[in-house]
């Protein structure tokens, strides 16, 4: 047997500089791609997690005429009672937290400075308000029989320089079409990492919000969180009724999962752009070896050589450069994402919609299917790359290729 | 017995409209044991004929015969198998591969052949001892002279045994010390093994060394001397 591969070996080192840069171009290509393959799980898991965490739930329970762009608090859009089914649903084996939440819109005004924000009444002890709890960065959280307490966010408490323990004005837009008002006084100042998101919502304790918006025994919403979310539409089945609608996470959401959903095929097409632009190196540095070697390739097919294994010996190099450069790349890409899975990337608020939140950190995310996907992908796509300078040499005529470098 | 035998051989190269007729009606017996030299003045068809009985080319018209077999239609893959076990080549350049030592080079028709591995390193051996480079087995082509690489290619031509070895020009890079070195190991090999050799040449120095001379002109033999 002959040791295509220890051929492939001097023949890489008899060019060395050219050999090393060709892989490294084939690394560079494999790091980059890695890297954004992890950015873009990273980006996706996380616009998924924020904006299911943070407005939309698994489930929500609404009237049959709610409309969530509306933040209307008349009667006839609301459902009545909700503590009651809020409190069935979460008796449910599948549902981990299920909190009536009234919605309504509403304007602070400090001095001459006035902002619209949207008001949610809250249980405050329900376990889906953890990320507002946890969040809380000064003062405390809400609890549920302050009467004149109120919790904003950072980015609103900053820009209209309020602080824990100062008082505030707010309107809103109550049941009966009219506007009240009232001074609250700031208790808290929550974060969740998504600044589109705190900046434009205060939290009431519901029986406030809803005195406050004449609402009363009245939510817009059961905010329902699951166990696993690919139970949303078994539930959703055993909760359905008449004269209010249950939604899931992805009727809600259905940018978002169009979004996540082609996000596979956009890397695809990433990569196979990426890959063929590295390909091309590795076309050209074998044509290079092609052209450089033709009176040596003849001599070889003299003495007897045939033309799959002049194939052989190019494929042989092909696959030492692919070996090293996608490895390199790998290995480079895969400590990149590491990296910045770690500390994450900081992207601030991008002011994308409140359809699709996204934290303003964005945390990588390599996972092992996309990393040997990549792999193997760029590995074969060299492999075909060389396919045409290997069938190029092995089809040249003997005599031509030995006249070749005459 | 006949080695070769080329019967009514035209090679006609066409370069867009232009036909260059290389070789002219040939007919062309090598028998075992020749030691035969193509001469000719530049541009005779030497090379051409030669590279058809080497069958690295197929002839426009005509037929060729190798070791009794027709070679004349075969393809590409069957005339790399009857080069591998049949002919051996030296060429005008020193055609060792840069990247493999003088023992590799010599191995590589073993290899390609299928021979074992202890076949391989006694034929090896032998050859390198043969054509007197014993010792540098382990060196590159390119740490050895031009006489040195030579007597490499030699060894190789002749590492599976073939019954043929075609020589273009093989002194035409060499001094005249090394170029007779070169001749006497082919002459020497050719009457210790038998092995038929034939080379094109314009080195008269060369011809002297020849069994038999054959004269091509303008794609014809003109002249066939034995002796
Ligand atoms: N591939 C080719 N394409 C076109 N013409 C060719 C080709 N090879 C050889 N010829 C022509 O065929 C003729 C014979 O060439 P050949 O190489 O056989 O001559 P030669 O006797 O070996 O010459 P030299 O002594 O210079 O090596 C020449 O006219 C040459 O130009
Ligand atoms: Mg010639």
């Amino acid at each position: 047997m002959i040791n295509y591969f220890k051929l492939a070996y001097r023949n890489l080192g008899r060019h060395r500089r050219r050999s090393v840069l060709s892989g490294l171009a084939l690394a560079m290509g494999t790091a980059l791609l890695m890297f954004i393959a992890a950015f873009f799980q990273g980006e996706m898991r996380s616009s998924m997690e924020t904006t299911l965490r943070l407005n939309t739930g698994h489930l929500q329970v609404q009237d049959s005429d709610y409309d969530p762009d509306k933040l209307s608090v008349a009667w006839e859009y609301l459902i009545e009672n909700p503590e009651q089914a809020a409190a069935q649903i979460e008796a449910l084996d599948q549902v981990q937290a299920a909190t009536p939440r009234l919605m309504a819109s509403g304007i602070i005004s400090i001095g001459d400075e006035s902002t619209g924000v949207q008001i949610m009444g809250i249980v405050p002890e329900s376990e889906a308000n953890d990320p507002y709890r946890n969040g809380i960065v000064s003062g405390s959280f809400i609890t549920a029989d302050d009467r004149e307490g109120i919790v904003i966010g950072l980015p609103l408490a900053d820009a209209l320089g309020l602080k824990v323990g100062d008082s505030l004005n707010l309107l809103v837009n109550t049941a009966d079409g009219n506007v009240d008002e009232q001074q609250f006084i700031v208790r808290g100042i929550f974060t969740t990492g998504t600044t589109a998101y705190d900046k434009g919502v205060v939290f009431l304790p519901l029986a406030k919000a809803q005195a406050f918006s004449g609402a009363a025994n009245h939510a817009s919403l059961i905010f329902i969180l699951l166990k696993d979310r690919e139970q949303a539409d078994a539930v959703k089945a055993a909760i359905q009724g008449s004269g209010y609608k249950v939604e899931t996470w992805a009727e809600m959401n259905q940018l978002l999962v169009f979004v996540n959903d082609f996000s596979n095929a956009y890397l695809t097409v990433i990569n196979l752009i990426v890959l063929g632009v590295t390909a091309t190196v590795i076309v050209n540095t074998l044509l290079m070896s092609v052209f450089e070697r033709m009176r040596e390739i003849g001599v070889l097919s003299s003495i007897g050589m045939k033309g799959r294994q002049v194939v052989a010996l190019f494929l042989a190099e092909a696959s030492m450069l692919g070996l090293f450069g996608i490895s390199l790349g790998a290995l480079a890409g895969w400590a990149l994402s590491a990296y910045f899975g770690k500390v994450g990337i900081y992207f601030g608020d991008l002011g994308m919609s409140s359809d699709m939140l996204l934290n303003d950190r964005i945390y990588t995310i390599l996972t092992l299917e996309s990393a040997i996907n990549l792999i193997v992908t760029a590995f074969i796509i060299t492999l075909l790359a060389s396919l045409y300078p290997a069938r190029l040499a092995s089809r040249m005529e003997p005599v031509e290729a030995l006249r070749g470098a005459q | 017995m006949e080695v070769a035998k080329l019967t009514d051989i035209t090679r006609v190269y066409k370069i867009g409209q232009v036909e260059t007729r290389a070789l002219n009606g040939v007919s062309l017996s090598i028998n075992s044991g020749e030691f035969t030299s193509l001469v000719g003045p530049s541009g005779s068809g030497k090379t051409t004929l030669l590279q058809l009985i080497g069958c690295l080319d197929r002839p426009s018209t005509g037929k060729v015969v190798i070791d009794g077999k027709d070679a004349t239609n075969l393809n590409r893959n069957q005339r790399a198998d009857l080069r591998k076990s049949t002919i051996g080549f030296v060429f005008q350049f020193f055609a060792l591969i840069p990247t493999l030592t003088a023992y590799e080079n010599v191995e590589m028709p073993l290899l390609l052949n299928g021979k074992t591995p202890s076949e391989r390193k006694q034929r090896v051996l032998e050859l390198l001892d043969a054509v007197g480079m014993p010792d540098r087995a382990n060196n590159r082509p390119d740490q050895l002279s031009g006489g040195q690489q030579q007597r490499v290619a030699v060894a190789r031509a002749l590492a599976t045994d073939p019954k043929l070895i075609l020589a273009d020009e093989p002194t035409a890079n060499l001094d005249t010390e090394n170029g007779e070195q070169v001749m006497e190991i082919m002459k020497r090999l050719n009457k210790e093994t038998g092995t038929t050799f034939v080379f094109a040449t314009h080195d008269p120095r060369v011809i002297k060394y020849a069994s038999r001379v054959v004269t091509l002109q303008d794609g014809l033999i003109v002249k066939d001397t034995q002796g």
